[in-house]
């Protein structure tokens, strides 16, 4: 691996500004599964690896708030998958984060590394699209709210502005009569990345909102009625051709993923009825 | 940019306690095999897809390959070499050896230390949990059934952890 250097700041101010005075220079790191296995590739000509896992006013644990649940950044994605109150409520995430890596992988991997990678393969966001999720930024100049579907902006590229750091996301409880499913295809069932995946939340009166996973530049939101085919949502998503799949299969399975996570998330809302 | 400093780091491995000078990007993996000479501890792709360099920090199995050496400031690591203890094998290490879960025996460590975190959490897990536990392990020689087997006999031994459920009848063909 090329030489860098590494800081653990103490509070987000430190980091923050360590982040902009070394801009395009340095990257935060929270569980590393992703940036050490780019720097090993020498994909980066980073200097700095900011470790934040230190940082005190940056949680990581699923803290319950009135209304819903806020996911500290750190939180590690296989904290993320068994939480009890996400299992209850966010079953599409729980799924989601379980299904990320190995488990050595997910008790490393954090909640805000996963979308701060901004892989428009990452295996939470389309249950966090799909959620509604709010994610709570700190920047030295205050804090902002950004929905999550504003957040992804390119393949690899967020809404982030330098030195900002993702603080924590928010998550409302989904009202009652509601159901929530994650699909997932992939290869072989650990370690490898989703070709296609897809959450959905369903509304009892038919309403349903989508998050897609690897079917374009970026994780991809749609909202529509509930339908047999569900392949409406084929003109939301763009995807291309790689080794993973093909640009006309991936087409064809973001409609069949959508037709089983439908299907789930109404069985779903039937157990809690 | 200046050439990085080396970074103190205090650290409990297998139990006893070092104070170690690491350079910025060095791997846990690196400082347990070139500075502790604990070469139990196995690299192989380097990037978190094989487990073969797992180890387990405060209580969780992680791959070596993928913690700096830094991050391990203040933590507690247990590596294969820490398993045994006064001249005796952990259970887990001699169903291995019963079982003949060995083969080339390269992955093993890894195989070894995943399983490890798994039953130090879960004392009685089934063939699935044990599937999942062990998804992040590669093995190129054995086909996994006796790896899954030597899991499930160690959480069987007597005094351990009671019997799972499930046996796994999906394991009684053979490789």
């Amino acid at each position: 691996m090329r030489p860098f250097n590494y800081a653990r700041p103490q509070s987000l101010r430190e980091a923050s500004q360590l982040l902009s005075t070394h801009t395009g220079r340095a990257a935060l790191m929270a569980g590393g599964t992703d940036l050490i296995v780019q720097m090993g590739r020498g994909l980066h000509s980073l200097e700095l690896a900011i470790d934040i896992k230190r940082v005190s006013d940056l949680g990581d644990q699923v803290e319950k708030m009135p209304g819903g649940v806020r996911i500290g950044a750190l939180t590690r994605l296989e904290d993320l998958a068994a939480n009890e109150v996400v299992r209850a409520s966010f079953p599409a995430l729980s799924e989601a984060a379980g299904s990320v890596g190995s488990v050595q992988i997910r008790s490393r991997a954090t909640i805000a590394g996963n979308i701060c990678n901004a892989s428009p393969a990452a295996d939470t966001a389309p249950p966090l699209l799909a959620y509604g999720a709010q994610v709570n930024i700190f920047g030295i100049a205050g804090r902002r709210t950004l929905s999550m579907e504003r957040f992804f902006t390119a393949p690899g590229k967020t809404a982030l502005l330098p030195g900002e750091i993702v603080e924590s996301l928010d998550l409302a409880f989904p009202k009652e009569g509601t159901g929530s499913a994650f699909e997932r295809l992939a290869r072989r069932a650990g370690m490898d990345v989703a070709s296609v995946s897809v959450a959905c939340l369903v509304w009892h009166s038919g309403s349903v909102r989508l998050g897609f996973g690897a079917v374009g530049p970026t994780p991809i939101v749609a909202e529509g009625e509930e339908t047999d085919s569900m392949d409406w949502v084929g003109e939301y998503v763009k995807p291309v051709s790689d080794i993973r799949a093909g640009e006309d299969y991936r087409r064809a399975m973001v409609v069949a993923l959508s037709r089983r996570a439908v299907k789930r998330s109404r069985k779903r809302m039937g157990e809690d009825a | 940019m200046d050439a990085p400093a080396e970074i103190l780091i205090k650290v409990t491995i297998n139990g006893g306690q070092h104070r170690l000078s690491v350079s910025p990007h060095e791997t846990l993996l690196k400082m347990l095999r070139e500075r502790l000479l604990l070469a139990g501890t196995k690299e192989s792709c380097g990037e978190g897809e094989c487990g073969a360099c797992t180890v387990i920090v405060d209580g969780r199995a992680i791959n070596s390959c993928l913690m700096l050496a830094a991050e391990a400031d203040g933590s507690e690591v247990l590596t294969i070499e820490g398993l045994a203890s006064g001249g005796e094998l952990d259970p887990l290490q001699q169903a291995f050896i019963d079982a003949g879960a060995v083969q080339c025996g390269f992955c093993t460590p890894g195989m070894i230390m995943s399983a490890k975190a798994l039953l130090m959490r879960n004392p009685h897990p089934t063939v699935a949990q044990i599937k999942q536990a062990l998804c992040g392990n590669l093995c190129r020689c054995t086909g996994y059934t006796r790896i899954i087997r030597a899991v499930l006999d160690a959480a069987l031994q007597p005094g351990g952890p009671r019997a799972p459920q499930d046996t796994g009848e999906e394991h009684a063909e053979d490789n």
